[in-house]
């Protein structure tokens, strides 16, 4: 089957098995491998991807539902050589070890400051709380983001 | 000695403007990985790439009577289907562990654990590879699992290990440590002597990245490139040429981007293998990437160690000996990763941080119908259990003593003044000076004032538990005269080269998998030679770019390659020194090293940069007699002895009476890893640990069924800690270099996976002391505690 969406404001068309998931589109036909997969269950969100704004696990997305829809993933968060100030702010705040669940992360994070610009510890924890990381501990996760959180509002 | 203040989470260094030398600073390999541009082994992508996918056994124990092919094979985008038969034509059936056992690449005659490898497909893309899986007829003749490693001796117990010759029951090995004499006269005339069972369940590391490898034989040059998940990627170019007989210059083994490791990515697994097979039977690169399920039930395990602790002290809570059996469940194949001479790893320095007169352990570890493996999970070579058993059995005697854990603890630690200290396992603990580590824990605890709240929410029927954990783990293997895995030394190489600029690139043998060794290598070297960090490239993980060394795994990067850094930084410092006395004409003895320089002594002035003498290294003009131009330089460091981390921790519960529901509150980490190089990357190394912590005592654990199916086979069985089961990290440090160490660095990477479980536990227990509970094993769920609660705890295995 044939699938039209666009992936980090490009517009791209592929041919497809009806059965490929959001994930091995990305990674395997579009060779955007900042998108990672990690456990087929929607428990890890190293996969975590944006359908239309949304975070979405997309290892349980089929690449046909968002055939029509827009997808944004990590290679789209920089703006140019400019970080997002969500990558500014693991990068500051050692918010990555490996790096693995890191794409994942920011992409939920960043939806979350986009809805709620100045969020409490505790709803930065519910927010990601649907995502394992192995190395962090977390703690400097909710720090990245706070960092992020006050340089947005500074520069605003 | 160099200590630097960790400064808050909003004021930051340039990396740019970083000088030279220790101290916080951002990870360099950060921005590829922020922008999705990191390379890990998945991402590999090669023309005409195929996929492989394992076929895997469903039973824990049974025969293989045939297997049939035919219908794969005929499977469209199929191109190759690979049984254990076709290897035993090839000799590759089987292969060594890294324990001197053998392991089944492809089953031929049974398979031993549920998840075993049985046969391949290799096929132009992954879901053709999977849709073909399906079509393999194996026929199995299913027998009797031995689950229950306490019946895995029993007379009648299924015979697991027919392939080995000769062998008629499910034994391992047996190990002893200490004098059991000497120390059965102690417990003899022990005032005090308490006895616990105690279990560490088996758990998995579970890297967020599973295992995998792209394999590209070029059959015209016999040259073999493997990209693959390794945390050892020289010792696994030995171990390829040594069982496939490819000759070891012609196998690049290149570890991209590693996302986690924990000791899972050490050894060789049959996938590896399976993916150089088929790209040699194809003659294309082959991709194999395992699921989740296949990383959980297949790859390597950790602990499964079921303890008998016993302590003697005096009545007035002088620890006199610690003595332990131990039931080790080592699976289906010894798949341990211990340096050969240490069957149990470093189990033996489970005497933890207590000056005691005597010492015994005994051990028998047994095989059964589970996944291989055994030393995984940041378990430093087995001082998680050694630690867990100690601290476990040290809180059971204070509340047999009725003394504060705290203060029974700062009574027996061993003195300062002792250090050296010789074991009664015969371990030579390097440095340590544990009163104030334990006295600043408990100081940002407030422990007393914990105590006074505890007393209070007792009163009023709340459960809430403050638990202690001393531990002092032993790092860095190691020395090569005692220390090898199938016969490789321990030892680590190191190159450094400085270009005619004064950029330079330092080449090592081991490996990150998050650990930051990008950046922790360049400011060790930076803090030799005085080049910026940033004008330092780290090259590491392709064999074919760095020097021979062992890998990244018991926390030995720091302690041994960090000690060939820094020594190999010297080496060049040494020659740039030459070099500056003919650049300004006055003697070497004349001249000192001040960060970046070398200056005339008495005439500051009068000075070179090492960038100015870099270029006269490789520039015009004559250099002194018998200097030979360039400046670089290589070693092989073989550590002198382990260096020992030490930390004390204190957790916090709180449990709910009517769920058992239980809530760290706090937990408070106070490490001491000598020299602190980059506080930042440390702080995340002791986070990471605290959380695998809480993951192990609250929440993991593979166990299986009756029939050996393993019930922790997905993410959703097998339960990994999230931003809501930990608290906000709270952490200190305290400095007590390493002694043989060039920089007096210790390492960190596990210190906090040893230390933290028993500390939670301690805490539960603590809080459950209303209820009479002396010990709860593992993993403390609800339900277990509810048990406890109800006095009918069981163990987990």
């Amino acid at each position: 089957m044939q699938v039209t969406m666009t992936v980090n404001d490009v517009e791209v068309t592929r041919e497809i098995e009806g059965r490929l998931l959001l994930v091995h589109f990305l990674r395997d036909t579009l060779s955007l491998t900042g998108t990672h997969w990690g456990c087929d269950t929607s428990n890890c969100g190293t996969c975590v991807v944006w359908l239309d704004g949304e975070p979405v696990k997309s290892c349980t997305v089929l690449a046909a539902m968002a055939d029509g829809h827009e997808v944004r993933t990590v290679e789209g968060l920089a703006k140019g050589a400019e970080l997002d100030p969500i990558q500014e702010g693991f990068m500051q705040c050692h918010g990555l070890q490996c790096g693995f669940c890191t794409p994942g992360m920011m992409m939920t994070c960043r939806a979350l400051l986009d809805k709620n610009p100045d969020p409490t510890d505790a709803e930065i924890r519910e927010a990601i709380s649907g995502q394992i990381c192995r190395c962090t501990g977390y703690s400097t996760i909710v720090r990245s983001v706070r960092w992020a959180s006050v340089h947005e509002a500074a520069n605003k | 000695m160099t200590t630097v203040e960790e400064p808050k989470t909003t004021t930051f260094d340039d990396n740019d403007q970083k000088p030279v030398g220790f101290g916080r600073m951002l990870r360099k390999e950060d921005p590829r990985l922020l922008r999705g541009r990191g390379r890990f082994t998945d991402d590999v992508q090669l023309p005409g790439m195929l996929h492989l996918a394992i076929l895997r056994s469903p039973f824990a124990h049974a025969r293989v009577v045939s297997v049939d092919t035919s219908a794969a094979e005929a499977s469209p985008g199929v191109k190759a289907v690979v049984t254990g038969e076709t290897l035993k034509g090839l000799g590759l059936a089987w292969m060594p562990t890294l324990s001197n056992d053998v392991q089944a690449v492809l089953a031929t005659d049974k398979v031993r654990f549920q998840g075993q490898e049985v046969a391949f497909v290799v096929a132009e893309d992954r879901y053709a590879a999977r849709d073909a899986l399906e079509l393999i007829d194996v026929e199995y003749e299913v027998l009797d699992p031995v689950i229950d490693v306490r019946q895995a001796l029993a007379p009648d117990a299924p015979l697991i290990r027919d392939d080995l010759e000769g062998k008629t029951n499910n034994h391992c090995f047996d190990w002893e440590t200490g004098d059991a004499d000497e120390t059965e006269a102690v417990f003899a005339r022990a005032d005090v002597v308490v006895k616990q069972d105690i279990v560490y369940p088996r758990v998995h590391p579970a890297p967020m990245e599973t295992c995998g490898a792209v394999a590209d034989f070029d059959a015209v040059e016999g040259r073999l490139r493997l990209w693959s998940t390794t945390q050892a990627p020289h010792a696994h170019r030995t171990l390829y040429a040594i069982v496939a007989g490819l000759p070891e210059h012609k196998i690049q083994v290149i570890a991209p981007d590693i996302g986690g490791g924990f000791g899972n990515k050490v050894p060789i697994y049959p996938g590896y293998v399976c993916a150089i097979v088929g790209s040699i039977v194809t003659g294309k690169p082959v991709k194999w990437m395992e699921d989740r399920s296949e990383n959980l039930i297949s790859t390597g395990f950790a602990r499964d160690y079921i303890m008998r602790g016993e302590i003697a002290a005096t009545r007035d809570g002088k620890i006199l000996a610690i003595r332990t059996n131990v039931l080790a469940d080592h699976g289906a194949f010894n798949g341990t990763a211990a340096p050969v001479k240490y069957p149990a790893g470093f189990f033996g320095v489970f005497t933890g941080s207590y000056d005691i007169e005597a010492a015994y352990c005994k051990m028998t570890a047994v095989y059964t119908n589970k996944a291989p493996g055994g030393v995984a999970y940041a378990c430093s070579f087995r001082i998680t259990e050694a630690v867990y058993l100690v601290e476990r059995i040290v809180d059971c005697l204070a509340a047999e003593l009725q003394m504060d854990p705290a203060e029974l603890r700062l009574k027996n630690f061993i003195q300062p003044d002792q250090f050296p200290y010789t074991t009664k396992t015969g371990w030579v603990y390097d440095s340590g000076n544990y009163e104030p580590t334990m006295r600043q824990a408990m100081e940002i605890a407030g422990y007393a004032e914990l105590r006074r709240e505890q007393e209070e929410k007792r009163a009023r029927g709340e459960l809430m538990g403050i638990g202690i954990s001393f531990f002092t783990e032993a790092v860095g293997a190691g020395p090569r005269k005692n220390m090898d895995i199938l016969g490789l030394g321990m030892a680590d190489g190191c190159e450094l080269r400085v270009h005619p600029t004064g950029k330079a690139v330092v080449r090592l043998s081991v490996k990150t998998q998050g650990q930051g060794h990008e950046t922790t290598f360049a400011q060790i070297v930076a803090e030799e030679i005085g080049i910026p960090p940033a004008d330092i490239e780290v090259v590491h993980g392709d064999t074919d770019q760095t020097p021979f060394g062992l890998g990244t795994y018991g926390s030995r990067s720091t302690p041994v390659s960090g000690a060939a850094a820094a020594l190999v930084a010297r080496k060049v410092r040494d020659k740039a020194q030459l070099i500056a006395s003919a650049m300004l004409e006055v003697t070497v003895a004349d001249l000192e090293w001040v960060k970046g320089s070398f200056q005339v002594k008495g005439d500051p002035a009068k000075a070179v940069t090492i960038q100015q003498i870099a270029m006269r290294a490789h520039g015009a003009g004559d250099l002194p007699d018998g200097v030979e131009g360039g400046l670089e330089a290589q070693i092989c460091y073989n550590p002198s002895n382990l260096t020992y981390p030490h930390g004390a921790y204190i957790c916090v519960v709180d449990i709910d009476p009517g769920t058992a529901q239980v809530k760290v509150r706090r937990f408070i980490a106070v490490d001491d890893c000598g020299t602190r190089i980059n506080p930042m990357i440390i702080e995340g190394q002791v986070h990471g640990g605290l959380t695998d912590g809480v993951g192990m005592a609250l929440m993991e654990m593979i166990s299986f069924d009756e029939d050996g199916n393993c019930l922790g086979a997905s993410l959703m069985d097998y339960l990994i800690p999230t931003s809501l089961e930990v608290p906000d990290w709270e952490t200190g440090y305290t400095v007590t270099p390493s002694p043989h160490h060039p920089i007096g660095a210790k390492g960190v990477g596990e210190s906090a996976t040893v230390g933290s479980p028993p500390a939670i536990v301690n805490a539960v227990v603590d809080a459950l002391q209303p209820y009479g509970v002396r010990h709860a094993d593992m993993p403390l769920t609800p339900s277990r505690v509810w048990d406890a609660m109800r006095g009918r705890a069981t163990p987990p295995i």
